[in-house]
């Protein structure tokens, strides 16, 4: 049985609108929250539902927001952080598609908890039609009184505005999204000071991904503890899984955390197995950036235990045999997949999307992309695999901001895992076909 | 006062300190390669990753490790921290394959560049790079350009440190240059096809450290070992008037502010940067327009100290010589056992 929270609501049809939102329960919770709850409240139910961040690094969200830095008289911004463009995600865009206002209810809620009173949704540029539907929804709420002056006689102010990006992959970064808010290049800052304390215009920001914020809905409805329930251990809850690649049934789903990943994959209710009948081959199981696994380390960990859909289970055994949850988008591959090509696809997007500021990614990001393309091409040699491998280490970890890192793992765990692969484009160039078709890709 | 420990000395520094700043406060060999941060420059560093440290014990209080290695630049030192640069094998593995970033793009061309002998990725290339390069592929090329009646620009050159842009940024009003395009593709590069033309565009030159921004009235006039600097100063009224000038002969052909040892501008009495204005840099190159203090000193390890000359005899024939054809200047001394060319203090 799926449990359904989150996308409960997103089978009727026109519940973008707000009557129907309304209708069906949709601002009860907030109106529920600002008129018995504290904003100290809801950051203590948020911390009890052991939320964590949706957008990829898992942090816990309650902690995030008690990080808050709260100087009198400066004001404090929520942002929220719908710049969805790792590779293999769309589970936001399908959130904001259908149901808008229940996010934008969670930023109402969540604003109030942090006493911030301006509030922006970043979105991604190439979601231009669903910054309309939000900004559709946020005039509704505005007419509503759920947004501006003195919400619902709380005397709680809030503005909320959507901000358009121009499509940079960086800018899903916390604080090269904050750059680019504030109308600059959207390069990362160097961390410390940390957004909470010196985020948007210098003021303390707190930035949460679109269903994190969505998640606030539930958990102020049901209580955190009840939240805490679903799920395992701590990673409590539901989460949307992007699940795209050869299974027959791609598509957002909303699971409970903690089902076994031999049941994501084949349960009907899900993916619905290999597509074709085909053998699995491997999974990238949380968005480009996460190491791959091949079949047998994605559905059994190294210990032999049932690998489960939870932060931990998925991290089981570190990068030597296991990945990460990250943002959830889940790439299934078939046996037919080159792992090369598939690997210079992704090194070819992270050369695209690097911003340029810091040396390592700058260059390593180019030079991965290179050799991968000439190992396709029928002209690499067994070093060029031993040098790739010293290239990702020297990228990983000596960045400024994790997109050095989101090059590196998906280089590092390929070889890792299958290097005989690699081996085998480099010993018989005249096996390799379909090159000519990566030399149209090629952008650059 | 945090107490901090780097590659087994330990300093006490004033709360905010960075790694790279306590340690450039023990000096020596310690003190990690910086290519892009620059104390006088507010916001600069996190950028080149040369000066990455290994913090092996955050603090006192919370004394795990940090999982990566750190830019000292950009990390404040915390009570007990200990740090280890030279210390720690794996992070100069580290730091070769940083360095090997920067150089596979990097034109390599020593033998016709201005920069050769001042430069910092040519030193941080000797003490920290590899002797082969791994990469095949061709280099990033774009063409030399004019920015502006002094700058040019070597955009092949270029390690995208951000300080000339900082530079403008801080010193001089009204930036009309910065780095446009993103990743590989970045290049420093003029608001469209606007010069830079500003009283302390000079600077830009200065904060270089490699080959990409060079002074137009000085290119291809001289090897800098050639040359020889001397201290001087002038009453100039934008600016500290206090610069190094350098003698090929008995002519000046190149004006440049001092530099310390991490060659970054020194510092005045007051504390403030002392850097100079155009007028000082590009069109007061006569011997009469300064007033000579005496030859610079120059670090043992740079190529231009090969010519110890400021222990040769020579050389105090020729100051004198400048004396007489500058009588408002100070006559200088050069202290005892200086003409001694075996005499290494000086």
């Amino acid at each position: 049985m799926s449990a359904k929270i989150l996308l409960a609501l997103d089978h009727i049809e026109g519940i973008a609108s707000l009557p129907v939102y309304a209708q069906h329960g949709g601002y009860a919770v907030l109106k529920k929250v600002l008129s018995d709850i504290s904003p100290q409240q809801v950051v203590e139910e948020v911390k009890i539902s052991g939320l964590r961040g949706r957008g990829g690094a898992g942090f816990p969200t309650g902690l995030k927001w008690s990080f808050l830095a709260r100087p009198e008289g400066v004001p404090r911004y929520l942002v929220c952080n719908a710049d969805e463009s790792e590779p293999g995600t769309f589970k936001d865009r399908y959130l904001m598609e259908r149901n808008p206002h229940l996010m934008i209810e969670g930023m109402i809620i969540s604003s109030y908890g942090l006493g911030a009173n301006t509030a922006y949704i970043y979105i991604r540029g190439e979601y231009f039609y669903i910054a309309r539907i939000l900004e559709k929804a946020i005039k509704e709420a505005y007419a509503a009184g759920y947004l501006g002056k003195n919400i619902l006689n709380s005397g709680f102010d809030l503005d909320l505005h959507v901000h358009v990006g121009a499509g940079a992959y960086i800018c899903g970064e916390e604080t090269a999204l904050l750059e680019s808010l504030e109308g600059k290049r959207g390069n990362p800052r160097i961390k410390p000071p940390f957004p909470a304390v010196q985020g948007l215009y210098n003021c303390p920001t707190v930035v949460n991904n679109s269903e994190t914020l969505a998640a606030v809905v539930p958990i102020l409805d049901k209580g955190g503890a009840a939240y805490a329930a679903i799920g395992i251990g701590k990673s409590t809850g539901t989460k949307l899984i992007s699940a795209s690649g050869h299974i027959n049934r791609p598509g957002v789903y909303e699971i409970e955390l903690g089902i076994p990943v031999e049941e994501f994959i084949y349960s009907d209710e899900y993916c619905g197995g290999i597509r074709n009948g085909k053998k699995l081959k491997a999974v990238v199981a949380g968005g480009s950036s996460v190491p791959i696994l091949p079949a047998d380390l994605i559905l059994k960990t190294a210990e032999g235990a049932p690998r489960l859909m939870s932060y931990e289970s998925l991290a089981e055994g570190g990068f030597q045999t296991g990945t990460m949850m990250g943002s959830g988008g889940f790439i299934v591959m078939d046996e037919d997949t080159s792992i090369v090509k598939n690997l210079y696809t992704f090194a070819r997007f992270y050369h695209h999307e690097s911003c340029g500021q810091c040396s390592p990614c700058r260059e390593g990001t180019g030079w991965m992309e290179r050799i991968l393309h000439k190992i396709l091409d029928g002209h690499g040699s067994i070093t060029d695999i031993d040098l790739l491998w010293d290239i990702q280490k020297n990228i990983d970890g000596k960045t400024i901001c994790p997109l050095g890192e989101a090059a590196a793992w998906p280089v590092a765990s390929a070889i890792r895992h299958f290097r005989s692969e690699f081996e085998e484009y480099v010993l018989n160039p005249h096996l390799i076909e379909d090159v000519k078709h990566y030399y149209r890709l090629q952008t650059t | 006062m945090p107490k901090v420990t780097i590659d087994d000395i330990s300093i006490e520094v004033p709360e905010g300190t960075t790694i790279l700043e306590a340690a450039r406060m023990i000096g020596g060999d310690i003190v990690p390669p910086a290519m892009c941060y620059y104390s006088h420059l507010q916001g600069t560093g996190g950028y080149c990753r040369t000066c990455i440290v290994q913090v092996t014990q955050g603090s006192e209080k919370d004394p795990r490790p940090m999982p990566k290695p750190v830019a000292s630049c950009r990390t404040t030192v915390m009570d007990g921290m200990v740090v280890k640069n030279t210390t720690s094998p794996e992070l100069l593995e580290a730091r070769a394959g940083v360095v090997e970033f920067l150089l596979i793009n990097h034109p390599l061309d020593c033998p016709v560049c201005d920069q050769a002998g001042e430069c910092h990725l040519q030193d941080l290339g000797y003490d920290h790079g590899k002797l082969e390069t791994r990469s095949e592929f061709p280099r990033r090329e774009f063409e030399p350009i004019d920015i502006g009646p002094h700058i040019k620009l070597h955009m092949n050159r270029c390690i995208l440190c951000y300080r000339c842009v900082k530079v403008a940024d801080q010193l001089t009003d009204g930036r009309c240059h910065g780095v446009i395009s993103r990743g590989e593709a970045s290049e420093i590069s003029t608001y469209i096809e606007q010069a830079i033309d500003n009283d302390f565009s000079g600077n830009m030159i200065d904060v270089c450290p490699v080959g990409a921004l060079t002074d137009r009235t000085f290119r291809f006039k001289s090897r800098v070992w050639y040359t020889k600097p001397v201290d001087a100063h002038r009453d100039c009224p934008t600016c500290s008037g206090k610069v190094r000038l350098w003698f090929q002969g008995d002519d000046v052909i190149r004006v440049t502010s001092r530099k310390d040892e991490y060659g970054e501008v020194t510092t005045g009495p007051e504390g403030n940067p002392e850097w100079i204005c155009n007028t000082c840099r590009f069109d007061t190159k006569s011997v009469h327009d300064w007033e000579i203090e005496g030859p610079s000193h120059i670090q043992r390890q740079s190529v231009i100290s090969a010519n110890h000359y400021e222990s040769l005899k020579a050389l105090k024939v020729t100051t004198e010589r400048m004396y007489d054809a500058n009588p408002h200047g100070t006559k200088v001394d050069l202290g005892e056992g200086a003409l001694d060319p075996n005499n290494e203090s000086k």
